[in-house]
């Protein structure tokens, strides 16, 4: 395992752009994703670390030394797929031992044996190993696509959407396997996707990217409570923040369009701001400061998404449980002052 | 108006059930979901109340009138599948328009209808457009104006939202629901998403196997699953469904020293149905157990998700974690433990179910 860092990656393809001065780090040891929409550049710079295409500008560094100039089987990163990427008819032994088995390797059996059973041990899969692929459930197939790379102890692992064709069941349980593998094992980790829950709930670390650039890069709850940009912002959290335009007068910040004054938390924010209020922190109170009339109301079970009117505008607010609120009624709430969230006309946040 | 009345209604393809006898009433302005996994049926049971495919056996009542042998084009009845059906090569406006020209409407009349569902979808500013300049929230607007501007006594929707993007998905869920309060015209919904089901039905009907699992409000189907197959499929994740050994008067988990004994209420009823000495399934949401220092229960991290507003901790039971048995406890944002952390955990009584591993059906607690 090992540290790794992209300095100011620039790729040029004929017609576009992929990545512009694409900078950050990976530690080891550390689960880090890159998050971002289709297009934005994730697997390029995937591709790019692993060796499978050049950058333009810029430099890739494993422990401190490039490795611009080394093929991808001398950089020794593994490519973890999807569980269809193993050998149905093979056992799970032999599917651990076929990396092993290169011809690049010449690893003598009894080494291998050692070696198999050693990861099959660390991933809990040692009564498996006799077992076809084809027969595992799908938290086995993903334990031992795992161990096919663990087994040859690469430097760093790379998963590209590995989840993303899954059910949604299957990927809530794969999803907390694989956490509680990458933790226990001390596997260093660059996992790329455009699901947001996938990114809050796995990563040590996320980097955002848009376009080709790196908007920020933070913890989960950086990244939540202290998005960079109204993109981050609407990036993460289901449903999505809410997001008016305000303006601030004397003290206080006014939404557009609705009866929502708030106090400004910072008497340095613009004048013309964008305001972003996350659902759970709009809080229903029979003694509210503010009111507004429910429009929609949508119980998803452990919470219900109401939607409130006030003036013009819509607010989306969460609540515990399935809300008894009904369409048409009048209801009071207080919005968590702490927690929101300022943002300049071009969309940059401002203020704490 | 529109009610709906499935009566027996079956499909078989040789000798397999695509869909099991099934009774069903939709009433009239009621927005039922048919939920499940691919493969459940409940595509096939839109078709046929459509009469796109036919049904082997039963009776298909619109209106208190039998349809069942009827042309799809003589029921009345919208059916919006899935996105992109629009024709490229018109405007937004003359795809919705569309339907009403076939029908020989006036050009008044058209006019008039085009104009007002428009205004409904809030899209007038993009009549001029033509689909592929659009977005696929928009194109998706365009197509439900074009189903509304025929008034049709009932909607059938197949998986609409399905090609959207997450972000369109939870504003287009809405935007369906919030027409569908306006228009009140009967609509049956078909979807594999829960979530989708939860938010948008007035009721649904949870399908797996060609068979209706259980038919009922988004409460009644979160709350009292009628077996484990709904328990689990609804909610994200879905019930902690933990199998017991029923002794004494105690359930005995599994981990060294579990046990639960919130019994009083279901004791009589867990007794009828199981018996002494007899394993027992059971059931409760990740809400309903609650992390703290004197818990009745105990476990360790196994792994811990920060979701926003919320973190969900997975708490292995076992000793082991060769076959962890996880069960999923919604915690606080504040509190983090790390994996391998010894906890201890509570249930709240009011919010744990039980289950009967050979039938896989609920156990309902008898009224005192």
């Amino acid at each position: 395992m090992s540290n790794v860092e992209l300095r100011g990656i620039t790729k040029h393809f004929p017609s576009v752009t992929a990545l512009r001065d694409v900078s950050f780090s990976i530690q080891d040891g550390e689960f880090f994703v890159l998050l971002g929409p289709t297009g934005a550049g994730k697997t390029t710079t995937l591709r790019i670390i692993a060796g499978l295409e050049k950058q333009s500008e810029g430099s890739v560094l494993f422990d401190g030394q490039p490795v611009d100039a080394l093929t991808p089987a001398d950089r020794d990163v593994a490519f973890v797929f999807q569980q269809y990427s193993l050998y149905p008819t093979m056992s799970v032994y032999d599917n651990l031992a076929f990396p092993l088995r290169s011809p690049l390797r010449r690893l003598a059996e009894p080494e291998i044996k050692r070696r198999v059973e050693a990861t099959a041990e660390k991933l809990r899969i040692s009564h498996l190993l006799t077992r076809k692929t084809a027969r595992l459930s799908g938290g086995e197939m993903q334990r031992v696509s795992i161990g096919r790379a663990i087994v040859r102890d690469p430097r760093l692992f790379l998963m590209d959407e590995p989840l993303s064709n899954l059910d949604a069941k299957l990927r809530e349980a794969l999803r907390v396997e694989l956490e509680h593998l990458q933790k226990t094992q001390g596997i260093t980790m660059l996992f790329v996707t455009h699901d947001q829950i996938e990114a809050l709930t796995m990563a040590d670390r996320i980097a955002v990217l848009k376009e080709g650039r790196i908007i920020q890069v933070g913890t989960p709850g950086d990244i939540y409570d202290r998005p960079a940009t109204t993109f981050v912002a609407q990036l993460v959290g289901t449903p999505r923040i809410n997001l008016f335009e305000a303006s601030r007068e004397d003290g206080r910040l006014i939404v557009k369009g609705s009866d929502l004054h708030l106090p400004a938390p910072n008497a340095s924010l613009p004048a013309a701001l964008l305001l972003g209020i996350r659902p759970e922190d709009i809080k229903p109170d029979s003694a509210g400061q503010f009111s507004g009339r429910v429009t929609l109301t949508e119980p998803l079970g452990v919470e219900t998404i109401l939607h409130i009117q006030s003036g013009q505008q819509t607010l989306l607010s969460l609540v515990p449980g399935i809300s008894p609120a009904r369409i048409g009624d009048e209801v009071r709430f207080n919005i968590v002052q702490e927690k929101l969230h300022c943002f300049d006309v071009n969309q940059q946040r401002v203020g704490a | 108006m529109a009610t709906i009345e499935l009566r027996q209604v079956e499909k078989k393809f040789g000798e397999l059930y695509a869909v099991k006898p099934m009774d069903l009433t939709i009433r009239d302005g009621e927005f039922v979901v048919l939920l499940g996994p691919s493969g459940c049926g409940k595509t096939t049971t839109l078709r046929m109340i459509s009469g796109l495919e036919t049904v082997s056996g039963g009776q298909i009542l619109l209106n208190g009138h039998n349809v069942t042998w009827r042309h799809p084009s003589a029921r009345d009845i919208a059916f919006v599948f899935q996105l992109y059906a629009l024709y490229p090569h018109l405007t937004a406006r003359e795809n919705i328009a569309f339907p009403l020209q076939a029908q020989r409407e006036s050009p008044a009349t058209i006019e008039q209808r085009v104009n007002e569902v428009v205004k409904l979808l809030r899209i007038e500013h993009l009549l001029h457009q033509r689909p592929g300049k659009l977005s696929g929230g928009d194109q998706q607007r365009v197509a439900l104006a074009r189903a509304l501007v025929r008034r049709p006594a009932a909607f059938l929707m197949d998986e609409p939202l399905g090609a959207l993007d997450a972000e369109f998905r939870e504003a287009m869920r809405a935007e369906i629901k919030r027409l569908h309060i306006l228009q009140r015209a009967t609509t049956v919904y078909v979807t594999h998403d829960q979530i989708e089901a939860m938010a948008m039905g007035d009721r649904i009907v949870v399908m797996s196997a060609a068979e209706v699992q259980q038919a009922g409000t988004p409460h009644d189907v979160y709350y009292d699953p009628s077996n484990l197959f709904v328990a689990s499929f609804i909610g994200s994740p879905g019930m902690n469904l933990i199998k017991g050994r029923l002794a004494d008067g105690v359930i005995r988990l599994p981990g060294p020293q579990n046990g639960y004994s919130g019994l009083p209420e279901w004791r009589e009823s867990l007794y009828k149905v199981i018996g002494n000495d007899k394993d027992v399934i059971v059931g409760f949401r990740p809400e309903a157990a609650q992390i703290t220092a004197d818990g009745a229960l105990a476990g360790e991290v196994y792994a811990a998700d920060m979701h926003g507003a919320y973190t969900m901790f997975h708490v292995n039971l076992n000793e082991t974690d060769i076959a962890p048995e996880i069960v999923h406890i919604r915690g606080d944002r504040q509190t983090d433990y790390p994996i391998g952390t010894p906890v201890r955990f509570d249930l709240n009584p009011e919010m744990v179910r039980f289950f009967n591993p050979e039938t896989e059906n609920a156990i309902r607690r008898e009224a005192a």
